[in-house]
């Protein structure tokens, strides 16, 4: 294998000084998986039902769990400061037809109790989730049946332009109008020295074919440039946009996992649709003992299977893990209620952005790098021991 | 749980976005840039190697130009050292041309010299000759002024002759 075992060690390394991170934040380790769910949901009740109770007794209380939550989590509504936020189209995939609708609608009603009409259907939003609204409402003013702690009204399939999906748009557009510029600035500039924005983003544009796609892919590699150049940049600009704190940034979208599934599943398609007979011998038919295909087989599909699910959650706790480290710092300001831990918070933070601009690009080149490997064994010609 | 749950929506918009976004990229951007960039690597490899033939190109006109240089040189010397030796040849021939003119005048002159000298005698000895005559005749002539002289003299040469 031609794999540079020093960026493995490095991604190691940065995940378990992210993981110690997380867990030595108070904040953080109720996001970790390992949480108790009941107890997480229990909180969440409690809150419910405070803000049902005295909406304005209790709101300077502040929840940093919440808020860290909200701040990674996708959402209909594009959240801009204070109570300042703007809606984004609502698109539902309902048993009778499409629906579309503004998110201002719900009102930022996020607990059921806003119902929302359109095309004679009746909506909700629970924990920015649309449901089927129920005709009457229970104790709490929501309309919705719950069974414990889950809604147990129906949901239709909601392909809403949120937050994250209108962050992508900004992104894809920002790549086409720069790549598009560049690539007629090559044209108008044929055959001379790059220049400006040109010579900028060239050296990476080479760094890509160089040090990515021919190492791992030898001589085919031509065929997967624009493959590996999208993925790069695609996982490179978004990185970027979502370590931008203030409005067209601060998407977790590389943080989620819908994105970095959908990337690893095109990812695993790519690599799968390139594999030659002697991959797909590999997994199929090993040159191993007869006998031993039933574990042979379990075994080669489990890792064909765990290089793009290790691709999937790599790329998505890096990006969440940083996106809550910079929020559990700054809400530590919050949790204090003084100024004197700002000085110590914002140092932090300040450091933790420096690590985060590093990690924005290592981890669209691991991405890239491990995809490329990936292609590169797939379409490997034939090298056994036999 | 929900942080780790795929939303269906997301997934969807997603594909589309890249799955759009590597179509129209490779055709608008990658193509062209990637092509670029081949071709540019390309001319400036082309353009180093170029410059390396003229290099080995110049190097060897140099070893050329010195190989004629020392050619021409040795030439040179060759050539000057013919004429050396052929003016050493000719001034030696003249020499001897020389020598050999000058001791066959030498001896002309030598022959000339010894002829010049035997006229010369010659003339001195006639002259003497004539002069002694003369002179004999003069002092004969003065002693034999009278008759008495004569005619003793006759007789004394008469005295000697003996009538056989």
């Amino acid at each position: 294998m031609r794999f540079n075992p020093l960026f493995l060690k490095k991604t190691i390394i940065l995940s378990s000084f992210f993981a110690i991170f997380s867990i030595c934040s108070p904040n953080a380790k109720a996001n970790s998986e390992g949480v108790d769910s009941a107890k997480h949901a229990a909180e969440h009740t409690e809150q419910v039902a405070e803000g049902h109770e005295d909406a304005h007794g209790k709101e300077g209380e502040f929840n940093a769990t919440e808020t860290i939550m909200e701040h990674i989590s996708d959402s209909h509504d594009w959240h801009l400061w204070g109570d300042k936020s703007f809606g984004l189209p609502v698109i539902l995939k309902t048993d009778a037809g499409l629906v579309h609708f503004n998110s201002e609608e719900f009102h930022h009603d996020n607990e059921g109790s806003h119902v929302v009409e359109a095309n004679g259907q009746r909506f909700v939003r629970f924990e920015n989730k649309v449901y089927y609204a129920s005709e009457t409402a229970n104790e709490k003013g929501q309309y919705l049946a719950f069974v414990g702690e889950h809604p147990t009204n129906g949901k239709p399939l909601d392909f809403s332009i949120t937050k994250n999906v209108a962050s992508m748009f900004l992104s894809a557009i920002l790549l086409l109008l720069i790549f598009t510029s560049i690539a007629s600035s090559y044209k108008n500039r044929e055959g001379k020295a790059p220049k400006g924005f040109q010579s900028l983003l060239e050296p990476i544009i080479v760094f890509v074919r160089d040090e990515i796609a021919r190492p791992n892919i030898g001589h085919r590699y031509v065929g997967y440039m624009p493959f590996l150049l999208t993925i790069f940049f695609f996982i490179w600009i978004n990185n970027l946009i979502g370590l931008v704190p203030i409005f067209p940034g601060g998407a977790n979208l590389t943080g989620n996992i819908a994105v970095t599934f959908t990337l690893g599943v095109i990812s695993f398609l790519v690599v799968s649709f390139s594999g030659n007979k002697y991959y797909w011998k590999h997994i199929f038919a090993p040159d191993v003992p007869w006998w031993l295909y039933p574990i042979m087989l379990i075994v080669e599909i489990i890792g064909v299977l765990s290089k793009p699910f290790a691709l999937i959650v790599r790329l998505f706790a890096n990006i969440t893990a940083g996106h809550i480290i910079v929020l559990s710092l700054i809400s530590l300001i919050f949790i204090f209620k003084t100024m004197a831990i700002a000085p110590v918070s914002i140092g932090f933070v300040l450091f933790m952005y420096v690590l985060e601009l590093l990690v924005a690009f290592l981890q669209a080149f691991i991405f890239t790098m491990l995809t490329a490997l990936f292609i590169g064994t797939a379409v490997e010609e034939h090298h056994h021991y036999d | 749980m929900e942080l780790v749950t795929p939303s269906i929506g997301l997934v969807f918009w997603t594909t589309l976005t890249f799955v759009l976004l590597i179509m129209l990229l490779s055709k608008f951007a990658w193509k062209p840039i990637v092509a670029a960039l081949n071709d540019r690597e390309k001319s400036i490899e082309d353009a180093l190697n170029a410059a390396e033939k003229a290099k080995e190109e110049l190097s060897r006109l140099n070893v050329e130009s010195d190989k004629l240089i020392k050619a021409a040189r040795v030439e040179r010397d060759k050539m000057l050292k013919e004429a050396k030796t052929l003016s050493d040849s000719l001034i030696h021939e003249a020499k001897v041309q020389a020598h050999a003119e000058g001791a066959k005048m030498i001896a002309k002159a030598h022959h000339e010299i010894n002829n010049q000298k035997l006229a010369a005698l010659a003339e001195v000895k006639n002259q003497v000759g004539a002069l002694s005559i003369q002179i004999a005749e003069k002092i004969l002539r003065k002693k034999f002024a009278d008759a008495k002289e004569q005619e003793a003299l006759v007789t004394e040469l008469l005295k000697d002759v003996k009538l056989n």
